[in-house]
């Protein structure tokens, strides 16, 4: 009797989860336009460098993991205000916190959506963007890693400032400077990694770090989202 | 049951209202009544632990909301003056969603027969966008075909609708509480709605 309480219990946290998971990438589906913007930013920004410093292949290549990094950042946040500011003037954030699963395990949904949808586009296209800064092989994969391990945490941290400036207004521009700082730690383990991997040292103390920042977040970031949440829509 | 003891609300450094109370029991229908301003839609969201009072308590089964929400909100649908519709999605999608996210898994032939129920089926497969007022309202409304909770909380249900749905409405409302449900209604309109047991409470400025 009490396993199947459970089980039904866990269920409905699954079918819950699923549902916010399935509308938003369902939402992002039909706005297209909206994860080409952020795609158009990392590409342009990214591509800007190469031209304005000139075609010095040793010269891209020792500022490629830094300026790669930061525009991934950037593209990121771009995306951050619109995490659930939707959702908040419709009335759809209400429901969630209504809904009879807790909130910070709803929020992790949305957050997987932004990352499928402004992350993991990112993450595919570095390694062509790398070309441009004449990066080799390996330092391309290691990009790739950072990226994959790393993006994540700028999502869930990123979460916490759309939370906190819903409904503030000027709010893009404040996200940038509550959360530009919190990015810190990853930039410099996944922009780390890559150079160490370009002078022939092991990426991997700098990926695992990167991992813990994103695994960390992941058990705080949830939670602090939600409490900002419940703050923002009293 | 739901009791509220000795509630007020303060927004900004304005006092809205102090000393509101009230017993809600089975069958229950109890009417919000005031000016714009005087905090009717505040003390709704607060009875659904979206706002925290400023002081007082409110209890569901004699336990207090807060500390027993996992046990409150399965029993609470609440329909606020947002629809809570996502412009891209259908009436339809939008509908299930809502219910799925309030924990009732409903299928599409059930969505579909809420729809036909407060007569906005044939608009199931337009995106919200296209709709007007009166018929995002009805979507949003549709919801009280597909809950099973047994406290609704209504802001101002009647806004926006003709008097065909107004009269549907009022019709499931009387159901509900026949059924031994209960509701709490803001409205400005004079609909009769049958209950066991009819209250009002009346904020004042």
């Amino acid at each position: 009797m009490n396993t199947r309480k459970t089980n039904a219990k866990t269920n409905a946290w699954t079918s819950a989860w699923l549902t916010v998971l399935k509308r938003d990438l369902l939402l992002a589906l039909r706005r297209r336009s909206d994860i080409a913007t952020t795609l158009f930013f990392f590409v342009i920004v990214s591509s800007l460098f190469p031209l304005g410093i000139g075609p010095e292949a040793a010269v891209l290549s020792s500022i490629a993991p830094g300026v790669l990094w930061v525009a991934a950042l950037l593209a990121g946040m771009i995306s951050l205000s619109r995490l659930f500011a939707a959702d908040f003037t419709d009335g759809t954030l209400e429901q969630m916190l209504l809904a009879p699963q807790p909130l910070a395990w709803l929020v992790t949904a949305k957050i997987l959506a932004h990352w499928l949808v402004c992350g993991l586009p990112v993450v595919l296209l570095a390694p062509l963007i790398g070309l441009q800064y004449a990066l080799p092989n390996e330092a391309l994969l290691v990009l790739v890693y950072s990226l994959l391990l790393g993006t994540p945490a700028l999502s869930l941290i990123g979460a916490i400032g759309a939370a906190l400036t819903l409904g503030v207004r000027g709010s893009g521009l404040l996200v940038a400077l509550l959360v530009l700082p919190l990015y810190i730690p990853a930039l410099i383990f996944g922009a780390g990694a890559v150079a160490a991997s370009q002078h022939g040292m092991s990426a991997q103390a700098h990926l695992s770090l990167l991992a813990a920042c994103s695994l960390l977040s992941l058990v705080l970031a949830p939670l602090a989202t939600a409490a900002a949440l419940r703050i923002s829509v009293e | 049951m739901l009791i509220a003891q000795d509630l007020a609300c303060v927004r900004g450094d304005r006092l809205l209202f102090k000393r509101v109370g009230f017993e809600l029991s089975a069958g229950g229908l109890l009417y919000v009544l005031g000016e714009n301003g005087t905090g009717k839609s505040s003390l709704l969201r607060m009875l659904c632990g979206l706002l925290m009072p400023e002081q007082g308590e409110i209890f569901w089964q004699n336990k207090k909301i807060k500390e027993n929400a996992e046990n409150y909100l399965p029993n609470l649908t609440y329909i606020g003056h947002l629809n809570g519709l996502k412009d891209d999605l259908t009436a339809l999608e939008n509908l299930q969603i809502s219910a799925r996210l309030a924990g009732n898994d409903v299928t599409d032939k059930q969505t579909l027969a809420a729809l036909s129920a407060i007569g906005i089926a044939r608009c199931a497969n337009l995106p919200a966008r296209v709709l007007s007022q009166g018929q995002k309202r009805r979507v949003a409304l549709a919801m009280l075909w597909l809950t099973q909770s047994q406290l609704w909380i209504l802001d101002e249900p009647f806004a926006a609708l003709d008097v065909a749905a107004t009269e549907v409405l009022a019709t499931r409302l009387g159901e509900h509480m026949a059924n031994g449900g209960m509701t709490i209604i803001t409205t400005h309109q004079d609909v009769a709605i049958n209950a066991r047991n009819t209250q009002t409470l009346r904020l004042n400025a």
